[in-house]
């Protein structure tokens, strides 16, 4: 059997425990060893991945069998088993998540070097990698549940890492909160499949939903409830508000949870539960909507941003959606194609970023200039990955890219307008980016740059060397065909003969295009950036200020708690006069709430005042006979005796003996 | 008249009430104890006068009164050092001031 | 004849004596009296036939436990309150009442079965066969030992001075 496979989730989980039980206690003096722990933990993982992998192509079906464990069995009831699902999709997501977070691993000994917190970095990110492989490798819903909340948890804590920053603090809390949101969803969904199908297992779901035995409305809505939880966790539209703001943690926490992985694992839930959604039109159509709207939405915010993560952020949004995308028109092997290329290259570019933040202390790409000279390395590979991102033939991202661009086409053709344009959007932000940080002179204040120590650049390498080799899987049409679907041709064939169709062409042009206009304005300054900030002054407010998503958030949520409590009028009247894009919706509350205000006083005396109520009685209850316990032993040699002439009297009433 | 059963048996009843008395009333935990010996003794009194009037021959009653003692003896003293300890602590005997498990 | 005076006058005194143990505020006499009360037990025992249990009595109790309890009153003597009465005085007579009064009339209406055998004129050797012998209560006679040890440790653990 197969059994090893559990140990690529057991042994960076064993890390954890070291670390944070053994070495953060009694070695707190020596903190690099909870990275080499770490490191040799996730390289273990890795190792083992790559064997799984190895077998796995060569198994038949893709497919191997792993020993399960018996959790719950309850006789005629619940019978939950635990076990590993590994197939093909599980074997490249292995492969992504122990590559990138050896990768992350490795280049956290350079930049966390000096922190204080160390040991719970590094605890943190055993633990993230331990619930990251696990749910990849999950078989049934509640256990990939179980490890899709532990990967949330692990991202709030190690967003709020620098927890003393109350921006950090707040992040983390927002991360949580709105990925909360669609894990509500999921759970339903996970509900709704149980009481329909009695069963969490994902294969038994996936052949009910090939075979018809779950179909129509409970299909589509689990379907979609499970998409719920991947819009919480890949940030697509409407909560995508969580993973620009979660910069504020360590940059290799943002490079390995939202850029490569836990941003992923919405892409990958829905990849894993496919069939439910193939069987289900409207949830497809979904997903698609949602995710080719979520890119161009987010490749427009990126335009205009001047934290070089906050550009990444929407960057990672944008592409999440364009994996939606894929999912949606081309399949499980074309959306997570342009996952296993994307978590490459959007790693080596943040890792990239944090080098530079290494090097001129700031984020801030107006401060920054010229790097070029100080950071070749790093100015290499980040190019390599930027151009990865913008598409360019032959690297990776051309050729995922590619394949979700003809198949929306051939599926989606408003969406593939929109993606189209994404394409033109995504090459002008990232060369904005290079050229505004390693182009031109220095404009900041920092005396000293230098490049950063190689522990941080080797990864960079490595993961340089992905982004442009990574795409290549597929020159044959391998990567398909593992998945299931698709011929192979040959390597030349791929390679060259994609130009034989006009749209390869066109994303090419478009994304040159994209370079150029990027190269006009921040490089040679053709077209001044001011003059066209002046030009076009109400887009760019609408775009800089993110479409005012979070202050809509904000103003609906804070205007449902005033409504819905006691409060003052000054404190509704003070809210009005702030949100004045939201006016119109706060008069339309006040009119309904007048309509409404007999249900809102039941709920509030009644229900509320019902389960006060017990809770005061058992309260005023346990106060009065408390009473009793006076602590003065003749009181209660008072009342024994008190009792035993109760007896008696009892046995003489009641006895006639 | 004789003596008959129903003589020690009542003297029994009303020294055990005594004691019971002695032992719910008091303030000072000695005088409390002293009034338990009482109601022990009581109690011996019974099983020997049960032991002579009912069974002559069998003298059960007169080892357990006997068992009963020892076991008495046994608790007076536990007891007395619980309260010399306590008057080590607390500076006072008075089982009324003596309320730590109040609620 | 001899026998019905001997027990008033031992009955009347335990009574008495007992009521001065619960009533006296003076602890020291309280203590006195207490002996004076097992005292007169022990001539109820002796009326009993039970002379044996009479030395005991005796023995254990006045050569001990009241020892011990006045001993106890010297060791708390710097603060004694006496012996007064607390506030739980009626309700305890109350109790005590109905309670005595229960037992006594249950004594009184219950058809005792009197064997009127006489009994052995001294009962040490019947105690003894009945403790010793083969069938006899040698077991309980091991243990009460055992218990008298175990008092004693925790006796001394509770009166050892904890500032060594």
């Amino acid at each position: 059997m197969n059994n090893y496979i559990w140990l690529i989730f057991l042994v960076p989980f064993l890390s954890f425990l070291i670390v944070s039980l053994i070495l953060r206690p009694m070695f707190r003096k020596q903190p690099k060893i909870a990275g080499y722990v770490t490191i040799a933990a996730v390289g273990t993982s890795f190792i083992l991945s790559i064997i799984t992998l190895c077998k796995l192509i060569a198994a038949p079906d893709h497919i191997l069998k792993v020993s399960e464990i018996n959790w719950m069995f309850i006789q005629n009831g619940i019978n939950i088993h635990f076990g590993l699902m590994v197939n093909a999709l599980t074997g490249i997501m292995l492969m992504v998540v122990t590559t990138v977070s050896l990768m992350v691993q490795i280049y956290s000994q350079g930049y966390m070097k000096d922190d204080a917190g160390y040991h719970r970095y590094y605890a943190w990110m055993s633990l993230f990698t331990t619930a990251m492989l696990g749910l990849v490798m999950a078989n049934n819903l509640l256990l990939a549940f179980m490890f899709w909340e532990m990967v949330g948890l692990c991202s709030y804590l190690l967003i709020g890492f620098w927890f003393h920053k109350p921006s950090a603090a707040n992040a983390a809390k927002k991360a949580f909160i709105v990925t909360r949101i669609g894990d509500f969803g999921f759970l339903a969904a996970i509900i709704l499949l149980y009481t329909h199908t009695g069963t969490f297992d994902i294969a038994t779901l996936q052949n009910m939903a090939i075979s018809g035995a779950l179909a129509g409305s409970v299909l589509t809505w689990a379907a979609i409830g499970i998409f719920a939880g991947a819009v919480g966790k890949s940030a697509q539209f409407p909560l995508h508000v969580w993973l620009p703001d979660a910069m504020e943690g360590p940059t290799p926490v943002s490079a390995l949870i939202h850029a490569a992985t836990m941003a992923a694992a919405g892409v990958f839930l829905v990849a894993r539960t496919y069939p439910l959604f193939e069987n289900s039109a409207t949830a497809l159509t979904t997903v698609g909507i949602v995710g080719g709207f979520t890119a161009i939405f987010a490749a427009s915010i990126a335009l205009v941003q001047n934290d070089i993560k906050r550009v990444l952020a929407y960057s990672t949004i944008s592409q999440l959606g364009y994996m939606m995308l894929g999912l949606a028109t081309g399949g499980v092997a074309v959306g997570i194609f342009h996952l296993l290329n994307h978590a490459f290259f959007k790693a080596l570019l943040f890792l990239g970023a944090g080098s530079i933040n290494h090097a001129t202390g700031t984020f801030d790409m107006r401060e920054m200039g010229g790097l070029r000279k100080a950071m070749p390395k790093t100015f290499a590979t980040f190019l390599i990955g930027a151009a990865s991102l913008a598409g360019l033939w032959p690297l990776s991202g051309f050729w995922s890219k590619d394949a979700i661009l003809s198949n929306a086409l051939d599926k989606q053709p408003i969406l593939f307008v929109l993606v189209i344009i994404t394409v033109f959007m995504t090459a002008f932000y990232m060369f904005r980016v290079i050229f505004l940080t390693f182009g031109g002179e220095y404009r900041g204040k920092e005396h000293h740059l230098h490049e950063s120590s190689s522990v941080m650049t080797i990864p960079l390498f490595i993961l340089a060397a992905l982004a442009i080799g990574s795409g290549w899987v597929n020159l044959n049409g391998g990567f398909s065909v593992f998945f299931g679907a698709g011929t192979t041709h040959s390597v030349i064939e791929g390679l060259f003969g994609i130009f034989k169709e006009p749209l390869p062409w066109i994303s090419l042009i478009l994304a040159c295009a994209g370079i150029f206009l990027a190269y006009a304005i921040y490089s040679k300054k053709w077209i001044s950036a001011t003059a066209l900030g002046k030009t076009f002054a109400f887009p760019y407010k609408v775009l800089y200020n993110k479409y005012f998503v979070d202050e809509l958030y904000e103003g609906i949520i804070v205007k449902k708690l005033l409504m819905g409590g006691l409060f003052a009028a000054a404190r509704w009247f003070d809210t009005k006069v702030i949100d004045g894009g939201v006016n119109t919706f706060i008069i339309q509350k006040v009119i309904v709430k007048n309509f409404f205000a007999g249900l809102f006083a039941f709920d509030r005396k009644g229900v509320d005042g019902a389960v006060n109520g017990v809770a005061g009685t058992t309260l005023a209850a346990g106060k009065t006979v408390r009473k009793a316990q006076t602590g003065q032993l003749q009181f209660y040699g008072l009342v024994i005796g008190l009792g035993l002439i109760a007896l008696i009297a009892g046995v003489f009433i009641f006895s006639k003996v | 008249m004789t003596i008959g059963l129903n003589n020690y048996l009542i003297l029994s009843a009303i020294l055990f009430s005594i004691g019971l008395y002695g032992a719910l009333a008091k303030h000072n935990a000695i005088v409390i104890l002293m009034s338990i010996e009482i109601m022990l003794s009581a109690t011996n009194i019974a099983f020997v006068a049960f032991s002579r009037f009912i069974t002559p021959s069998d003298l059960t009653g007169q080892v357990f009164a006997l068992f009963a003692m020892a076991v008495a003896a046994a608790e007076t003293a536990v007891g007395l050092a619980i309260i010399i300890a306590i008057y080590r602590n607390k500076e006072t005997i008075d089982a009324n001031k003596i309320d730590l498990m109040k609620w | 004849m001899g026998q019905v005076i001997a027990f008033w006058i031992f009955a009347v005194a335990i009574v008495g004596a007992a009521l001065g143990v619960v009533l006296l505020k003076n602890v020291f006499r309280a203590a006195i009296l207490l002996i004076t009360c097992f005292l007169g037990v022990a001539g109820i025992f002796i009326l009993l036939s039970a002379d044996f249990l009479a030395a005991m009595q005796i023995l254990i109790y006045v050569g001990a436990i009241a020892i011990l309890v006045i001993l106890a009153i010297m060791l708390t003597r710097e603060l004694s309150i006496g012996s007064p009465s607390n506030k739980f005085k009626i309700p305890a007579l109350i109790i005590a009442v109905l309670f005595g009064a229960g037992i006594i009339l249950t004594v009184i209406n219950t058809k005792w079965l009197i064997n009127t055998n006489a009994p052995a004129p001294t009962t040490t050797s019947g105690l003894a066969v009945k403790l010793f012998s083969k069938d006899g209560f040698i077991l309980p006679v091991e243990i009460i030992p055992t218990i008298l040890l175990a008092t004693i440790l925790g006796a001394i653990v509770l009166i050892k001075d904890k500032k060594k």
